[in-house]
């Protein structure tokens, strides 16, 4: 039967069986693992025969910050550190958008740019005083179906997909600079700004010190009972599940993290005026990493796209509908990016033609990688990467 | 009625009696799948010529021949990937027209080809619910009863050497993969599995793990038809034995008792 020696030990215990001694057990550590110092134990193992995971660009990230400390001790300052947050928000969302097509083994080159011009559509419309949720879904609407567009061509066409973006890219770059002209009076110098409290309080705004606890509370609490919850399901259901004192362990550590976060951000970094709190930027890109990761990983879609990445010809022979999935992850790539053109404007307070829509896709692409998505399909991981891509640019 | 028992790994008992296994031609009821008559064509290329072959179900029919034999064409006729020129294949007594793979799918024909069709970066449960996921109430994806099922057909199959159903599938050895690969086939309640050379590239435990398989498959009542060209598997495990030369049936009928091992129980 399929089943897991309890105590992690690697070589098997009878002899009739298959003498297939993998000396560093594959899979989850925390489900092969039945305590804390065994789970450590796997962990190290692991690290030395090869497999890091995300250690180096942890470690990456640490000496960054060290380096840079050194150099000048306002850089961990909570002004600086929450600063660092804001900007490295829309490579994050980019990142993520980026993912969805990276993780089939394509890429989108466009997305800088498609960010940009659904974002001028959205000040256009805002300048003219339109409500801004109007506007808003109009810009998601627009890039969405722009992103639909080139999935078709890369889906049907069988083009690759390295080839249609940057096509892409040069395109939208025109038609970035021919929109912000069209605005008239609106955009004047290639210049179009930001003419709503709303969606510049995103950036720009912040929760009350209360607020953020509050949500942090919400946020934290609600992560640990999920993931309590799930590790009893899988217990109950006698699924092989990682040890109670693990749970507790990711928990607690999730609450850490939490604290430190709140803790930084609630320190007062005006100058001028008291300023404390979470910026709601944080907990826009949040709630749209949250939702997206849900989809990665809990929905069929999701399923689907992991599987054609790994091994169209399987995914084929599987009944998935290939050009149906391609379509819908290069739609999902350019609402995403959409996204990253509000909170990029609401950033910058305006857009311009002068974006450089080029370098934000690569730094997108390299967030998605260094956070562990493949170049060539399969894989997920780039909260991190965009941090450590986020405090490099920032200098 | 010869009773034997196999010396491959795991199972030490005499295979059940099921439909048509002892005797050659099926007593009684038609056969799982009839060849009769087949030929195929590719212009004034003839791979296949007048086939006629029983396949029952219940037992392992080896298919075996040369390279060029047409093998392989005749399996993708019987999988629906081409349509036979010539004759007709009768499934449980009915006259059937496969027009795509998936038409063959449906009437319940598994093939596990010699890529086995993986995905190496999703684990073993993900792979074998590959298109068949099952949701929750919620429309998420419910893992719980996915890798109930999945741990349950490994079981039945007597699949030991797994260790995690979590891991991926890239990790595995080539007979675990194998396996994999049939146990999907069995999840979509296959009759008849096909399967082309499976042990070509493994060792010879993986090779006993998937021949333990295939008993398995047979013992379950399924009509397995396995394409090899190692006449050792095949005296070890198949109970009818069809050769094919250059696109012409030579020889089909139940392997001879005394080639296969015999052992005295107890």
């Amino acid at each position: 039967m399929a089943s897991v020696n309890p105590k992690g030990s690697t070589t098997t215990a009878a002899p009739a069986e298959e003498p297939e001694v993998i000396t560093t057990p594959t899979g989850s550590a925390e489900l092969l693992a039945g305590s804390v110092g065994e789970y450590v134990r796997i962990q190290g193992r692991r690290i030395r025969s090869g497999e890091s995971g995300a250690l180096p660009v942890v470690i990456g990230l640490v000496a960054i910050v060290i380096f840079f400390q050194a150099k000048n001790s306002l850089f961990l300052s909570a002004g600086n550190l929450v600063n660092l947050m804001a900007q490295s928000s829309f490579i994050i969302t980019l990142g993520m958008a980026e993912i969805f097509v990276l993780l089939l083994g394509d890429i989108d080159l466009a997305a800088g740019f498609t960010a940009a011009c659904g974002a001028v559509g959205a000040l256009w419309m805002m300048a003219l005083n339109d409500p801004w949720w109007a506007a808003v879904l109009v810009a998601l609407a627009g890039t969405a179906l722009y992103g639909a567009m080139q999935g078709i061509i890369v889906a049907r066409l069988r083009l690759p997909s390295f080839v249609v973006t940057l096509a892409g890219q040069l395109f939208l770059s025109g038609l970035l600079i021919y929109l912000i002209d069209q605005t008239g009076s609106i955009g004047v110098g290639g210049v179009i700004q930001l003419h709503n409290n709303i969606i510049n309080n995103i950036a720009g705004g912040w929760l009350s010190p209360t607020a953020t606890w509050i949500v942090l509370l919400i946020i934290v609490g609600l992560a640990g009972l999920a993931m309590f919850y799930s590790d009893y399901r899988r217990r109950r259901a006698g699924l092989v599940a990682p040890p109670l004192s693990i749970t507790l362990l990711k928990i607690a550590a999730v609450i850490v993290a939490g604290v430190v976060v709140v803790l930084v951000a609630n320190t007062n970094r005006g100058r001028l005026i008291t300023v404390e709190g979470m910026p709601w930027v944080v907990l826009v890109v949040l709630a749209i990493l949250f939702v997206w990761t849900v989809l990665l990983g809990r929905t069929r879609f999701g399923r689907y796209i992991y599987a054609i990445g790994g091994n169209a010809e399987a995914a084929r022979r599987a009944g998935i509908n290939i050009v149906r999935t391609r379509t819908l992850a290069f739609m999902l790539c350019g609402l995403t990016a959409g996204m990253t053109g509000i909170i990029y404007a609401s950033y910058l307070g305006s857009i311009s033609s002068n974006v450089n829509g080029g370098q934000n896709v690569l730094n997108a692409v390299a967030a998605a990688v260094i956070g562990g998505t493949s170049l060539f399909g399969a894989d997920y991981g780039s909260g991190a990467g965009a941090h450590r891509r986020g405090s490099r640019t920032s200098r | 009625m010869t009773s034997w028992t196999r010396t491959v790994t795991g199972d030490d008992g005499a295979r059940p009696a099921a439909a048509g296994a002892a005797s050659s031609d099926a007593v009684g009821q038609a056969p799982l799948l009839q060849l009769r008559g087949i030929g195929k064509s590719f212009g004034p290329v003839r791979a296949l010529t007048d086939i006629d072959l029983d396949v029952p179900a219940g037992q392992v029919t080896a298919l075996v021949g040369d390279n060029g034999a047409g093998k392989s064409t005749l399996i993708k006729t019987i999988s629906g990937i081409w349509e036979p020129s010539q004759g007709q294949l009768i499934w449980q007594g009915r006259t059937v027209h496969f027009r795509t793979p998936r038409d063959a799918n449906a009437v319940g024909i598994a093939t596990v080809y010699q890529d086995l069709a993986l995905s190496d970066n999703l684990d073993i449960v993900q792979n074998m619910l590959l298109g068949h996921e099952v949701l929750s109430r919620t429309g998420l994806l419910d893992e719980i009863s996915m890798e109930k099922t999945a741990k349950r057909i490994l079981q039945d199959l007597r699949v030991t050497t797994v260790r995690n159903i979590r891991q991926p599938v890239g990790s595995l050895s080539g007979g675990q993969r194998q396996a994999v690969a049939v146990a999907k086939a069995v999840m979509l309640d296959a009759r008849l599995v096909i399967m082309d050379e499976p042990t070509a590239a493994l060792g010879v435990s993986q090779t006993a793990l998937v021949l333990d398989l295939i008993e398995r498959l047979a013992t379950r009542g399924i009509a397995v038809l396995v394409i090899s060209h190692n006449l050792t598997d095949v005296f070890r495990v198949a109970d009818r034995i069809a050769v094919l030369y250059l696109g012409r049936l030579v020889t089909v009928g139940p392997l001879p008792t005394s080639t296969r091992r015999r052992q005295s129980t107890g």
